[in-house]
C-alpha cells in the first residue's frame, strides 16, 4: 500500500480500522519529505521529531479509545504566517527569521485539539505578499509536477507539500487568490473560507479586511474534514460571527442535480490559455452529467477588481507592517536613534515586494489622494460585492477558471509586478466580496500541468461549494 | 505619475530607507501601478457607500472582564534590545 498517495479521508479511516499507525502514516510522509522536499523546498521549518511524538501520543489515544476528532493522528503543515508557540514562524522573512511566537495562533490551537501531527512550517512569499513564493526570503517553492515551475502562491508551500505527498493536508491563507490559486498550480484542492468563518488571531496579517485562514489538501472531503476543526467564532478574532457550524462532511453525499450554477461572461474573456478555457468546457459537461443547472450570468464590475484590491490591500498592508519596527520582536538593529532602528531594521529586513506595497499604500492614504485612491476604491468594492450578491439571488453558485493559466516558470513574471497582479484577476472578486470559493483540480494542460476550476458561493455556504466539488472528483475518479 | 522626490518623500513617512537604485525602480514600477488605478475614475460612484467589512457585522462588543496574563517575559524575551525594569531599552526619543 502506498501510503503517502492516499487522501486523508482514506487514512483516517485506516487509522481509526487499526490498519495503520498515526506512526506509520507519519513516518512515510517524512521519508517522502525527505527524498523530495530537497528539490521542492516546502519546507521553511521541518519538526520531524515533533511529529513522531504526536503520532505516538494519537496512537495512545486510538488504543484507550479517545480520539479527538476525524482528523486526529493526521500528519499536516502550516504556512509559515501561523504562529507555533515554541517553534519558529518566519512569515519567510528576513526580519522574523529567527522569530520564535510565546503563544499559538487559533487555527493551530484547534487542529492541536483535535489532534493533528505537526509536520512542519511551510513557504509563503514573504508576508504572504506574491503569487509564486518568489518572494520569500527562504528561496521558490517549485512545482511537483515540473520543478522549473512555480508552486504558486502565496500558499506555495502548502500546496507542494501536499502535491508532493509530504502530508495529507496543510494550512493556507487566502488575501486575493492564495491558497486557491497554489492549489490549481499544484493540482489539489484549496478552500477559501467565507470572511470571518475561521479565526485569524495569531496569524500574521496582510490585508485585515481581506484575509482568510483555510485548507489545501488532495480532496474536497479533506477539506471539510479539516474546516470542521477549524471554523467557528473565537472572541479573540471579533470578525467571526455567531454563525452556526454545520457537519461539512455530511453534506458532501447530498446531490448537486438541485442546484443551479452561474457562468460569469466576464471570466471568459481573452488573455486566457487554451488549456485553461478547455478544462472549463469539460467541468461545465461534468456539472451537467451530475444535473446541475448551468445558466449565464454577469458580474458587471468584475474588471475593477484588480485596481481596487491593489489600493486596499497595500493600504491596509502599510497599516499592519507598521508594527515590524525592529524594537519587540524579529529583527532590530542596533543604532543610535530610535528612527534609525526603524529604518535600519525596515531596510534589511524586508524584500522589495513588502516595500513596494508599503508604498502604494503609504500613497494612496496620505493626505490628498486618500478621495482618489483608498475611498475610491472602498466604493467600487461595494459595487463589486453587489455584483455577487444579486448573482446569487438566483444561482446557488459560481464557476469560473482560477487564474488564466497553469503553473508559470520560476523567474518569468517576478520583475513585472503589475503582470503579476494582473493575473490575480478571477480570485480577487470573491475577497473583496468576502465569499467562499474552492479550487478543484479537473485535468491537465498538453504540457502536463494541473488545472482546476473554481467553484464560488454566497457567504458561509462552504459546505455547498465543497459538496460541488467533491462531485466533480468523484465523477472524475470514476470515469 | 510619481516623482523621485515624492517616492522619496513616502518612503520617509513609512520609514523606510531606499538606495539609489531602490529609488529609481520604484519611481517607475509604482508610476506604472499608480497609472493603472487610473480607470477606476471611469466608475460613477456618487452615490455609493464605502465598504470596509462584508459581513454585516456591526459594533462587536464584549464584557469588559480582566484577563490575568502570565507571559510577560516570554513576551519581553522577543525583543531584540536590552530589557531593564520589565520594558524593552531603546534610544532616547527626544
Amino acid at each position: 500500500m502506498e501510503i503517502t498517495k492516499k487522501s486523508l479521508a482514506e487514512l483516517s479511516t485506516l487509522f481509526r480500522e487499526k490498519k495503520l499507525s498515526s506512526r506509520e502514516i507519519t513516518e512515510a510522509f517524512i521519508a517522502n519529505a525527505k527524498k523530495k522536499d530537497p528539490e521542492i523546498n516546502a519546507f521553511v521549518t521541518q519538526t520531524f521529531d515533533l511529529a513522531r511524538e504526536m503520532a505516538d501520543a494519537a496512537d495512545a489515544r486510538l488504543k484507550n479509545d479517545e480520539l479527538l476528532s476525524d482528523i486526529d493522528g493526521m500528519p499536516i503543515t502550516l504556512k509559515d504566517v501561523v504562529c507555533t508557540d515554541g517553534i519558529k514562524t518566519t512569515a519567510s522573512s528576513k526580519i522574523l527569521e529567527n522569530f520564535t511566537p510565546p503563544y499559538d495562533a487559533t487555527v493551530w490551537k484547534k487542529l492541536k485539539s483535535a489532534g493533528v501531527v505537526l509536520m512542519g512550517k511551510v513557504n509563503t512569499d514573504e508576508f504572504t505578499m506574491g503569487a509564486s513564493t518568489e518572494t520569500s526570503a527562504f528561496g521558490v517553492t517549485r512545482n511537483p509536477h515540473d520543478p522549473t515551475r512555480v508552486a504558486g502562491g502565496s500558499s506555495g508551500g502548502s500546496a507542494a507539500s501536499v502535491a508532493a505527498e509530504m502530508c495529507t493536508g496543510s494550512i493556507g491563507t487566502d488575501t486575493g487568490g492564495s491558497i486557491r490559486q497554489p492549489a490549481h498550480f499544484c493540482g489539489v484542492t484549496g478552500l477559501k473560507v467565507t470572511y470571518g468563518r475561521v479565526s485569524r488571531w495569531g496569524t500574521i496579517p496582510m490585508a485585515s479586511s481581506l484575509d482568510t485562514v483555510g485548507p489545501i489538501a488532495k480532496t474536497a472531503e479533506d477539506c471539510a474534514m479539516i474546516l470542521q476543526a477549524i471554523a467557528g467564532r473565537d472572541m479573540l478574532d471579533s470578525t467571526t460571527p455567531n454563525e452556526i457550524v454545520p457537519d461539512y462532511k455530511a453534506e458532501l453525499e447530498q446531490k448537486i442535480s438541485d442546484l443551479t450554477i452561474g457562468i460569469p461572461k466576464e471570466y471568459f474573456q481573452e488573455g486566457i490559455d487554451e488549456s485553461v478555457l478547455q478544462i472549463m468546457e469539460s467541468t461545465k459537461a461534468i456539472l451537467q452529467e451530475l444535473g446541475a443547472k448551468l445558466v449565464d450570468v454577469s458580474l458587471p464590475h468584475t474588471k475593477y477588481a484588480v485596481p481596487t484590491y491593489y489600493i486596499i490591500a497595500p493600504s491596509e498592508i502599510s497599516a499592519n507592517m507598521a508594527r515590524f519596527d525592529g524594537i519587540r520582536f524579529g529583527l532590530g538593529e542596533k543604532e543610535k536613534s530610535i528612527h534609525e532602528i526603524y529604518t535600519k531594521t525596515r531596510e534589511k529586513g524586508l524584500g522589495d515586494e513588502v516595500k513596494r506595497r508599503i508604498l502604494i499604500g503609504t500613497y494612496a492614504l496620505s493626505s490628498g489622494y486618500y478621495d482618489a485612491f483608498y475611498r475610491k476604491a472602498q466604493k467600487v468594492r461595494t459595487l463589486i460585492k453587489q455584483d455577487f450578491d444579486t448573482a446569487f439571488e438566483n444561482v446557488d453558485a459560481l464557476l469560473t477558471p482560477v487564474a488564466p493559466t497553469p503553473a508559470f516558470k520560476v523567474g518569468e513574471n517576478i520583475n513585472d509586478p503589475l503582470q503579476m497582479y494582473l493575473a490575480d484577476v478571477f480570485t480577487i472578486g470573491a475577497s473583496l466580496a468576502g465569499i467562499c470559493g474552492v479550487s478543484t483540480p479537473v485535468g491537465q494542460s498538453s504540457e502536463n500541468l494541473p488545472i482546476g476550476a473554481q467553484i464560488l458561493g454566497p457567504r458561509f455556504t462552504e459546505g455547498r461549494i465543497l459538496r460541488i466539488a467533491h462531485h466533480i472528483q468523484t465523477n472524475i475518479s470514476t470515469q | 505619475m510619481i516623482s523621485k522626490k515624492e517616492i522619496k518623500h513616502i518612503a520617509h513617512l513609512a520609514r523606510l530607507e531606499l538606495s539609489d537604485t531602490e529609488v529609481e525602480k520604484f519611481t517607475d514600477q509604482i508610476g506604472d501601478i499608480l497609472e493603472f488605478f487610473k480607470q477606476l475614475q471611469e466608475v460613477d460612484t456618487d452615490k455609493v457607500a464605502e465598504t470596509s467589512q462584508v459581513t454585516g457585522l456591526e459594533n462587536v462588543s464584549r464584557k469588559d472582564e480582566i484577563n490575568v496574563f502570565n507571559n510577560e517575559d516570554e513576551l519581553l524575551e522577543c525583543s531584540p534590545h536590552e530589557i531593564e525594569n520589565q520594558s524593552i531599552k531603546v534610544p532616547k526619543i527626544f
